[in-house]
């Protein structure tokens, strides 16, 4: 009995991972083609990895869209975790409910609505005030920022909720002033899920197409746009290399930060282990 | 271990420093239209063991709070040491806290955690690091100085705690349930060490339990709270042997309470007819109501007698019955006997003769139950 279910959930598990990760094998596999059509197998080559080191358009939209991801992420962190934070630990203050619908607002806003109404804002906003003066880095950062942060004040708030907040009150009652208190009991204490809210609004923007297409303008097209647009006129082999090198370094992101995690977990079992032995 | 008794202790304390050393005046604190503490007046002396003891929302949890800081009263005032601290916000309160959850700052070390409030202080490095490390001498915690509070046990933490409480020499320390999250052998050893170390210190503590047993070993003076109010002050004796309510003697052990009237009113004995009771309670103190009121007999279990006899003397304070449940419970066995009039009586007796041998009285057996003249308590409301 055990054997025939094993196979069963060996082959369920088989086509659930093909399912995930045969599209990107074979774009992986397809990059190191030799022909430029990218349906037809000409041979093994990186002569699209060298192409891609020399297309400037990709490299530029790559560091444009690797520049906007990192100050978006910055900005809707620092956003979302005072949000996170006013809606955790301020208790019932006039305004609350508004708050809390204008922050998951974006979470559930389609993109198009978004972005068009970013478009718009700011088309009036050069108008009226000449800022900001055409489309470009800061528009889209900000419309990026925008609805990134409505995930970080999510992740921000579930954090804070759970964390037991005798610990402030603990700080406090020892004789730090609140402001000291936030910057070293909750702060060191919930940064991993700021780090967390982080890397999720850093990825947020990183792939954004939708939002990013109604705001940017000439000569600020971040790496979805271009990827987009190429694609369009027929794929490119060098978009496979390209995308290789991305699923490559989020690959070993998540491999090193799992083995770090793993690593932890085994340290605090064994800690969790040696206290039990030292009680008594 | 102390092997002092509360009473001494109490005693001990009681005739130097009589003048009182926190002081809560009219202090209310409601919640939108909920009233969590209602008119409370509190006078603690200093170096006592005061301990407020009630069911849960009843109040004593807001009054600790508001003694912290984390809580204004909405009217009325707090006095520390001759100080009103009323609007003062926690961190300037001469006042420290041990948590019912602990709240050590799960990322810093045992001593990290002890030392916290000296930093606060601007104490040079040398001086905090003698004073928390003594601190942990104390507690015997000074080998673990180094771990995270992960890596303790639940009994290691609470030592911790006690420690980090206390290492800024507050004039009043608050405790809130400290004992409640210790298993009941730790938490019976770990209630003599508090008292020693208290003792040691001399640092006023304040103690909120929902646990009589536990405000019994520990406290000098109880306030039994119910619904926001104080309803009686005193030792842990006064508390047990002479309530002032019904509410109290309820709350405290196991009581039986008989309505009555008020027959006979004089200055060294009243007599209190009780159709519950089938009979007469006749109690060797005077009680201040009209004659003919109906007032609450209290009389504890193990305050009464039962035997097969009938007492000798005439016919007060003394009632028969029918046993009909017994529970052994090791060290005394609960009986519960049925009266004429229907109502069972709660009798407890020690268990001095090995159960099993013969001639113990058993169910169903007819009884008399008797009482001491000095054993019941009045209560008039």
């Amino acid at each position: 009995m055990g054997g025939r279910r094993s196979v069963f959930v060996v082959s369920m598990m088989a086509f659930g991972f093909a399912f995930l990760y045969v599209p990107i094998l074979s774009m992986i596999v397809y990059s190191f083609n030799e022909s430029r059509l990218v349906t037809v197998w000409g041979g093994f080559s990186t002569r699209w990895y060298a192409a891609l080191l020399h297309n400037e358009q990709l490299l530029g939209a790559a560091q444009l869209s690797l520049k906007i991801a990192a100050i978006n992420a910055t900005g809707a962190t620092l956003l979302g975790t005072l949000a996170g934070l006013a809606l955790a630990r301020f208790g019932r203050f006039r305004g609350r409910a508004l708050l809390t619908g204008m922050v998951t607002a974006p979470l559930v806003m389609p993109e198009v609505i978004t972005g068009l109404s970013l478009l718009l804002l700011f088309v009036a906003l050069e108008q009226v005030i000449g800022w900001p003066a055409g489309r470009g880095i800061t528009t889209i950062t900000i419309a990026h920022v925008t609805f990134s942060m409505a995930y970080v004040a999510v992740v921000m708030q579930s954090r804070l909720a759970t964390l037991d907040e005798s610990l402030e009150e603990a700080a406090m009652d020892l004789g730090a002033r609140p402001l000291k208190v936030f910057f070293v009991i909750t702060l060191p204490i919930v940064l991993p899920a700021i780090l967390a809210g982080w890397l999720l609004a850093f990825t947020l923007s990183w792939d954004d197409l939708v939002i990013s297409s109604f705001v940017s303008g000439p000569g600020s097209s971040t790496l979805p746009i271009v990827v987009f647009s190429k694609v369009r006129l027929g794929v490119s082999p060098e978009i496979n290399a390209l995308a290789t090198i991305l699923v490559l370094i989020v690959t070993i992101g998540i491999v090193t930060a799992g083995m770090y995690m793993q690593r932890q977990e085994r340290r605090r079992e064994r800690d969790v282990q040696q206290a039990v032995a030292a009680r008594g | 271990m102390s092997n002092a008794r509360p009473d001494q202790r109490t005693e001990a304390r009681q005739d130097t420093r009589a003048e009182p050393y926190v002081r809560l005046e009219r202090v209310t604190r409601k919640f939108g239209d909920f009233v969590a503490v209602d008119d409370v007046s509190l006078q603690i002396r200093r170096g006592e063991i005061f301990c407020l003891l009630g069911g849960s929302g009843c109040g004593k949890t807001t009054l600790l709070r508001m003694l912290a800081g984390f809580e204004q009263p909405t009217s009325g005032s707090i006095w520390i040491d001759g100080v009103d601290v009323t609007g003062l916000p926690p961190y300037e309160r001469p006042v420290n806290m041990m948590f019912q959850s602990y709240a050590l700052f799960p990322h810093m070390t045992v001593e990290q955690n002890v030392a916290f409030g000296l930093r606060q202080d601007r104490i040079p490095r040398a001086e905090i690091k003698e004073r928390a490390g003594a601190m942990l001498e104390l507690v015997r915690m000074r080998e673990f100085a180094g771990r995270k509070p992960h890596q303790l046990s639940g009994g290691q933490r609470q030592r911790v705690a006690l420690a980090r409480s206390l290492v800024k020499r507050p004039k009043l320390l608050l405790l809130d349930e400290p004992l409640a999250a210790l298993d009941k052998k730790l938490r019976q050893h770990t209630q003599f060490e508090l008292i020693n170390i208290q003792e040691t210190l001399g640092v006023t503590f304040v103690v909120v339990t929902h646990d009589q047993e536990e405000a019994m070993t520990l406290a000098s003076r109880i306030g039994v709270m119910n619904h926001g109010e104080i309803i009686q002050v005193g030792t842990p004796t006064d508390i047990y042997e002479y309530p002032n309510s019904r509410f109290v003697a309820d709350f405290i052990g196991s009581v039986n309470l008989f309505e009555g009237r008020l027959v006979e009113d004089e200055p060294d004995y009243v007599r209190i007819a009780s159709d519950e009771l089938g009979g007469a309670f006749y109690i060797s103190h005077g009680v201040s109501a009209a004659p003919g009121a109906v007032v609450w007999v209290a009389l504890r279990p193990e305050k009464i007698q039962i035997s097969r006899e009938q007492p000798e003397g005439d016919g007060d304070n003394r009632i028969a019955g029918v046993v009909a449940e017994i529970a052994y419970l090791g060290d005394q066995s609960v009986y519960l006997v049925r009266l004429a009039s229907g109502r069972q009586v709660r009798v407890t007796q020690p268990n001095i003769v090995r159960q099993g041998s013969a001639g113990r009285i058993t169910w169903d057996e007819a009884v008399w139950l008797s009482w001491d003249a000095t054993s019941p308590v009045v209560v008039t409301q």
